[in-house]
């Protein structure tokens, strides 16, 4: 018993805080996209963003990456942290911030290459892998962890974009978690998706939780909830609600939460 | 052709009042409700010009063949029948205007039938170019043996008889000047087309495009001039007589150097299109990944749109080897066969030039041996073009 208890504890001390985002404001051009975010993401924990069209969320995941920062027009203010460093301090490379926080993106965007070139890329560019045999191990592990091996073994020099729909997103995973990042952010991942292909991601993001902070923006709500421990709703910019998955869905604080998952707005 | 020019006009003038015959008496039918007619008045008046206008146009471009192969005249006899074939398509069109004719449908098919002459005449022409020189080039091989003209390795036309008209030196010079240029014009291209479409603010982009492709508007005439006043005696002075490798002021380095910019904007403005059109989810997946903007270019971008610029750099080869003035002027024109760059040398088309110029005869194989030499490029730049369409084909579609 006493062993349990312990076990207990370590598992709760281990969720610490990946990711401490305060005051953030993203503009594009003249719209004020973001008004004042402060969420704190934890480690190894699936956090869920919700919300109507337009409200924001996907904004917000792009700032955890810097992704905006491709955006010419796009300005972000306040402070993300992440481990304690704050990735928008101008010594921060973001080159090497993507590196550590990987994204998965709505349409799966597989390069023109084969399957193991899509997911040595990472590795290769970061040199992560000092010989070729380095590198056929972690494009091995990647697609394990990304529930694709076994059917792409076989056809590992074929080109990505032959594969499935459900299959490129997961090889798009698998491309992301082979330059063994510490966040994963998925951005709407199975809006492209057939609800089989869907059903295989959803196992997929349950199983990264293990090694990963995974933070993922969904337009269904009953995805949210099967995946996700924390969720997070989104309206026009602001965020109103951030709880355990549990409570905003059974007991939402805040009227406008109560409103949007019960489909009154959205 | 002079004595159908007035049934011409007077078919054409024929059309135009039909034109508006028909819209009249559509609307006269319809008896001012217009909602009554299953095609509109615009339709009849469109149809009923169209029936006058095209049937004695094509019974003109038969009589034209028929003239081209029998020698024949065109005679009052032709005349009336091409008025008697405008007059009674006028008239049988305007006759049928009644609620429920289908103008529509018949408008619709005389333009089907314009736009497939438009398409025929670029594709009968190009059949007929290389009949025409087949023809001349089968002369030519009747009086000169194929083997000397393939594989000579000397030109030296003799109008007097007894020439050597060896294609090689020609070929090299082509494809030395041609190479040379391609040197220049891929790289520079290519790297103005990545800044322009990867770098560049929309601002700079609006601006240095259009000021990029005005270079394709120059007449190649002009560049023969730079080539000929600047650029040669520049490379001259500075390279080719401090190096000890020769005097001439034309030089294949002179032609292929002022080639080469012309070639850029070929280049730069195709390939600017093609990375473009490579979809933005492929940089982000990239950048996604922590790569830097140059290793997603190199590693994605460019590995996405090869088949594009491939096919871009092979209709530059087809313009370089194709390129006539700029050769004359640069790079001289003696044919010579030598690998040094500052030497003058010539090419296919200045010879072509050349041969068929001045007081020719044309049974000789000094004149006819210009045939051979145009059929052999144009199969070459046929080739290339195929080439270019199967790569680009090949790898279509390799990214939604």
């Amino acid at each position: 018993m006493e062993d349990m208890v312990h076990v207990d504890r370590a598992m709760s001390t281990e969720q610490d805080i990946k990711i401490s985002a305060k005051g953030v404001q993203v503009h594009y051009a003249d719209t004020h996209a973001i008004r004042d975010v402060d969420v704190d993401i934890d480690d190894k924990t699936v956090t869920a963003f919700i919300g109507p069209s337009g409200c924001g969320k996907s904004t917000f995941l792009r700032c955890i990456n810097r992704m905006n920062d491709t955006i010419d027009i796009a300005r972000v203010t306040g402070d993300i942290r992440i481990d304690g460093e704050d990735i928008y301090d101008p010594k921060v490379d973001p080159v090497q911030l993507r590196a550590k926080v990987g994204m998965v993106f709505q349409k799966p965007n597989p390069f023109p290459k084969s399957i193991y070139d899509n997911v040595a890329y990472g590795p290769k560019i970061h040199g992560l892998a000092r010989n070729k045999a380095d590198l056929d191990e972690i494009v091995e592990k990647s697609l394990r962890k990304a529930a694709l091996w076994d059917e792409a073994k076989d056809r590992l020099t074929a080109p990505g974009t032959g594969l499935s729909g459900g299959q490129q997103q997961r090889l798009c995973i698998a491309r992301a978690i082979a330059t063994a990042p510490e966040v994963l952010l998925m951005d709407e991942p199975c809006s492209a998706l057939d609800p089989i292909a869907t059903a295989q991601v959803e196992e997929l993001i349950d199983e990264l939780r293990r090694s990963f902070s995974v933070v993922i923006v969904t337009h269904s709500m009953q995805q949210a909830a099967r995946v996700s421990q924390k969720t997070a709703f989104f309206h026009l910019g602001n965020l109103v609600e951030y709880d355990d998955t549990d409570k905003i869905f059974t007991n939402p604080q805040d009227p406008r939460t109560e409103s949007y998952i019960s489909g009154r707005i959205g | 052709m002079q004595s159908l020019t007035t049934p011409l006009l007077l078919i054409f003038a024929l059309a135009v009042i039909g034109y508006f015959l028909a819209k009249s008496r559509a609307l006269h039918v319809a008896g001012g409700d217009i909602r009554t007619l299953v095609s509109l008045p615009n339709q009849h008046a469109l149809n009923t010009a169209l029936s006058t206008i095209v049937p004695p146009a094509a019974a003109v471009l038969l009589f034209a063949l028929y003239a081209r192969l029998t020698g024949g005249e065109p005679n009052w006899f032709f005349s009336l029948v091409i008025l008697g074939l405008g007059v009674t398509g006028c008239a049988l069109s305007l006759i049928g205007i009644k609620t429920d004719s289908r103008a529509r449908t018949y408008a619709e098919r005389w333009i089907l039938g314009l736009l497939i002459f438009a398409s025929s005449i670029a594709i009968l022409t190009t059949i007929g170019i290389v009949f025409s020189m087949l023809f001349e080039t089968f002369n030519f091989f009747g009086q000169y043996d194929w083997r000397d003209f393939f594989f000579s390795l000397s030109w030296s036309p003799n109008f007097r008889g007894n020439s050597d008209l060896g294609i090689i030196p020609l070929l090299w010079g082509t494809l030395y000047v041609s190479f040379i240029a391609l040197l220049f014009a891929v790289p520079i291209g290519l790297f103005a087309a990545i800044y322009l479409s990867e770098y560049a603010g929309p601002r700079l982009r609006s601006i240095a495009k259009p000021a990029i492709e005005v270079l394709a508007g120059i007449p190649t005439i002009v560049y023969g001039l730079f080539a000929l006043i600047t650029v040669g005696p520049l490379l001259r002075d500075v390279f080719a007589e401090p190096m000890g490798l020769g005097q001439s002021a034309s030089s294949v380095m002179t032609a292929g150097l002022v080639m080469g910019i012309m070639l850029i904007p070929f280049v730069s403005s195709l390939s600017d299109d093609i990375i473009n059109a490579v979809p933005q989810a492929m940089r982000d997946g990239s950048l996604g990944l922590g790569a830097t903007p140059s290793e997603t270019i190199r590693q994605v971008v460019i590995p996405a749109a090869l088949p594009g610029i491939v096919g871009a750099v092979l209709l530059a080869a087809s313009r370089a080897i194709g390129e006539t003035m700029i050769v004359v002027l640069g790079a001289g024109a003696a044919a010579r066969l030598s690998l040094n760059p500052f030497e003058a040398m010539t090419t296919v088309t200045v010879k072509i030039v050349s041969q068929l110029t001045g007081d020719t005869d044309f049974a000789s194989p000094e004149t006819l041996v210009a045939f051979a030499l145009g059929l052999t490029l144009f199969v070459i730049t046929l080739g290339l073009n195929v080439f270019a369409l199967y790569i680009v084909r090949k790898y279509r579609e390799q990214y939604e």
